[in-house]
């Protein structure tokens, strides 16, 4: 063979190569474009898919008995808290307001929703048409129970969003915050002057802000003003309807950012002029992101209320609105998956770090900052580009040495 | 035609009374009529006693030193100010006590002197915001991804991409506006305003910061735009070519004053306007 037909033959090879990549190119870049058009849609299934693998992977773990007894006591609240996280993420990151009266709806929904589930407790009795047609359908009314408080919280804990709002939403930045941070505690504080009690009998419910106003003959005295809302039993809150209660705020706030309403909530907060001037009603849109966040919470707080037997006024203070704030921060702004990821690791992590007994809350706080600072610098930022590079690279490589030996 | 009386408010130089129209709009109802328009800030007459009439698909001009209250006009026709003085028709309609969102809908938009994009978000999302009143579905099929959310996605997706096309811009839809460079920003506002289907067009300095191949471009756009849209365009520009080059009126503004008023011909000869532009040389001798 001589030197011609060598060269014939690298060139022949070299176009065969190049004919074989081309063929794999299209359907990469095809790949590529579908992903980038659909980018949010993959995004949203992945978090559904990631909360139902969870779900699974509890139930799997209470069955085998691996779970903890304190461990399986945190499933409700996390949901809870991971629905008030993405919840709050709508106002703050979507909206890009900065509220710190969450809490203040949260103990809104869970004052209504213990109220909608104890009136419905006495006020339909076992003979009760209402409790029989239920019954006829095999539905336990507990769950029955569940979803309407859920809902009756949803739409005060939303009024009173709406009320708050209107003035709320004419301040921008700091004063916006010192303002709902301010009504979120004069909720608290009117809701902690509040009795509630139920008549055993008939269900008639005797609100007061006197607790001398309740007669005692006949009443269950359930929202004790000071020391909050106790005797709330049966639990009817269960780990299923906390993730059904998840899976719905994502469906609610996902759809709601990725479609008409959400493009024009999100145009509000990148520029409120521009927003005007094309058109669109800067007030109205940061209204429905409020009052929907002030629903979600409201469900949450209901949620919360129903998984425990008391629950002190304290627990919906200004701490809670900063916890959830520290969620939404961490798992990033406008990032719905970082939000039920960050809520659902810091939950846990206090009950992780157990063993540091005293320390434990220093030790909180420590990875806290370190989780940010980590997460920010420069190195870590840097090398994770870079492993991404490398993947990519490493992937690019074997279609092309697969495409070769084909 | 409805010729404005026009008040002369300088004292050197009579103002042309001529309107500005052109013929082809001749008998029409001008698209914005101006009368005595003003706005005081404290004590500060920013702009004072301004008589404007565009036609319906004339392209207008809006010039003036640093300084002069154009930018002030164009924000007290989009009611970012609400002018103390005079008033404001657009197509016919006064437009007295309403917000800026208000009178978009009316059919006036804008583009910034400094540019106002939705920087977080891709060219597509700016331009389906312009489109926001246009295609309308409710929250709740939003939400649910009923028929009506997905009929006006198709429906918001192809407007946009077609209104996209007319600056070549289809290839960028999925990059964020935040990242484009500044010329394909400048068309991205202008687009995104067009989408608001608006009558006026008001562009603040299109060309800043453009090369003169760029400013070219610009100009046949701007034409073909009214030429497609029939709608009016009234622009404030520093740049002399684009001025008069399209322009068919142009109105000169000087602290906050209308000091000279018509066609590019007689603005250019015009004394007061000559004076207002390069007056400061006298001063310095």
């Amino acid at each position: 063979m001589n030197q011609k037909h060598k060269m014939t033959i690298t060139h022949l090879f070299t176009h065969a190569l190049e004919i074989c990549e081309s063929f794999l190119r299209q359907p990469r870049i095809m790949a590529e474009k579908i992903y980038q058009k659909h980018k949010m849609t993959i995004t949203h299934l992945f978090t559904y898919a990631l909360v139902i693998c969870a779900y699974f992977a509890c139930q799997s773990m209470i069955k085998a008995e691996k779970m903890t007894l304190s461990l399986e006591g945190q499933l409700v609240p996390i949901c809870a808290y991971i629905v008030l996280a993405v919840s709050l993420n709508l106002t703050v990151g979507i909206s890009g307001e900065l509220s710190l009266g969450h809490a203040g709806f949260m103990y809104v929904g869970a004052i209504t929703g213990v109220i909608a589930s104890m009136w419905m407790r006495y006020a339909f009795t076992e003979e009760s048409a209402f409790f029989l047609f239920f019954e006829n359908m095999n539905i336990d009314f507990a769950l029955v129970r569940m979803l309407i408080s859920l809902i009756v919280a949803g739409v005060f804990a939303g009024i009173v969003g709406f009320i708050i709002g209107i003035p709320v939403l004419r301040l921008r930045g700091d004063y916006l915050a010192i303002v709902t941070l301010a009504f979120g505690e004069i909720i608290r504080n009117i809701m902690t002057c509040l009795y509630v009690a139920v008549n055993k009998k008939t269900g008639a419910l005797n609100f007061t802000f006197n607790n001398s106003d309740i007669p005692s003959k006949d009443f269950k005295l359930f929202i004790k003003g000071p020391t909050g809302i106790t005797g709330n039993s049966p639990k009817i809150a269960t780990f299923v309807i906390g993730i059904g209660l998840v899976l719905f705020t994502l469906l609610i706030v996902q759809n709601l950012i990725n479609s008409r309403t959400g493009r024009a909530i999100k145009a509000c907060r990148d520029n409120r002029i521009a927003a005007e001037s094309m058109g669109l009603n800067v007030t109205k849109y940061k209204m429905i992101a409020f009052v929907t966040s002030a629903c979600l919470a409201g469900m949450a707080g209901a949620l919360y209320a129903a998984n425990f037997s008391s629950v002190v006024p304290s627990k919906f203070s200004i701490d809670t609105s900063i916890l959830i704030l520290v969620f939404v921060v961490l798992g990033g702004l406008g990032n719905i998956l970082g939000s039920v990821i960050s809520a659902t690791v810091l939950t846990l992590l206090p009950e992780l770090l157990r063993e540091f007994d005293d320390y434990r809350m220093l030790v909180y706080v420590v990875v806290l900052i370190l989780t940010m600072l980590i997460t920010n610098s420069p190195i870590v930022k840097s090398l994770i580009g870079a492993i991404k590079e490398g993947a990519k690279k490493l992937f690019a490589r074997k279609n092309t040495e697969n495409g070769a030996n084909s | 035609m409805a010729s404005k009386k026009f008040k002369s408010n300088t004292i050197m130089v009579p103002v042309p009374s001529t309107s500005i129209v052109p013929e082809r709009d001749a008998g029409k109802l001008p698209v914005l009529e101006t009368s005595h328009l003003g706005i005081e800030f404290g004590g500060l007459k920013a702009v004072d006693d301004v008589n404007l009439a565009v036609g319906p698909t004339e392209i207008c001009g809006l010039i003036g030193p640093n300084g002069a209250g154009k930018t002030t006009v164009f924000n007290l026709l989009t009611k970012v100010y609400q002018p103390t003085h005079g008033t404001i028709l657009l197509n016919g309609k006064d437009t007295a006590g309403m917000t800026t969102e208000q009178a978009n809908r009316m059919g006036i938009a804008r583009t910034f002197q400094n540019i106002r994009l939705f920087n977080n978000m891709t060219v597509e999302e700016n331009v389906t915001i312009g489109l926001h009143n246009q295609i309308r579905y409710n929250m709740f099929s939003g939400i649910f991804r009923l028929p009506g959310y997905w009929m006006g996605e198709k429906k918001q997706h192809q407007k946009a991409l077609d209104l996209l096309s007319i600056f070549d811009m289809t290839h960028l839809a999925n990059a964020k506006a935040g990242s484009l460079p500044y010329g394909a920003q400048r068309r991205l506002e202008i687009v995104r305003a067009l989408a608001t289907h608006p009558s006026l067009l008001l562009l603040d300095e299109p060309a800043a910061g453009m090369n003169p191949h760029e400013t070219e471009e610009l100009m046949e756009n701007i034409i073909k735009i009214r030429d497609q849209f029939q709608i009016a365009v009234l622009l404030i520009e520093h740049d002399m070519n684009l001025v008069m080059g399209i322009c068919e009126g142009i109105c000169v503004l000087n602290y906050g004053r209308v000091i000279a008023k018509g066609t590019p011909d007689e603005i250019q000869s015009n004394p007061a306007v000559i004076e207002a532009y390069l007056g400061k040389q006298k001063e310095a001798k």
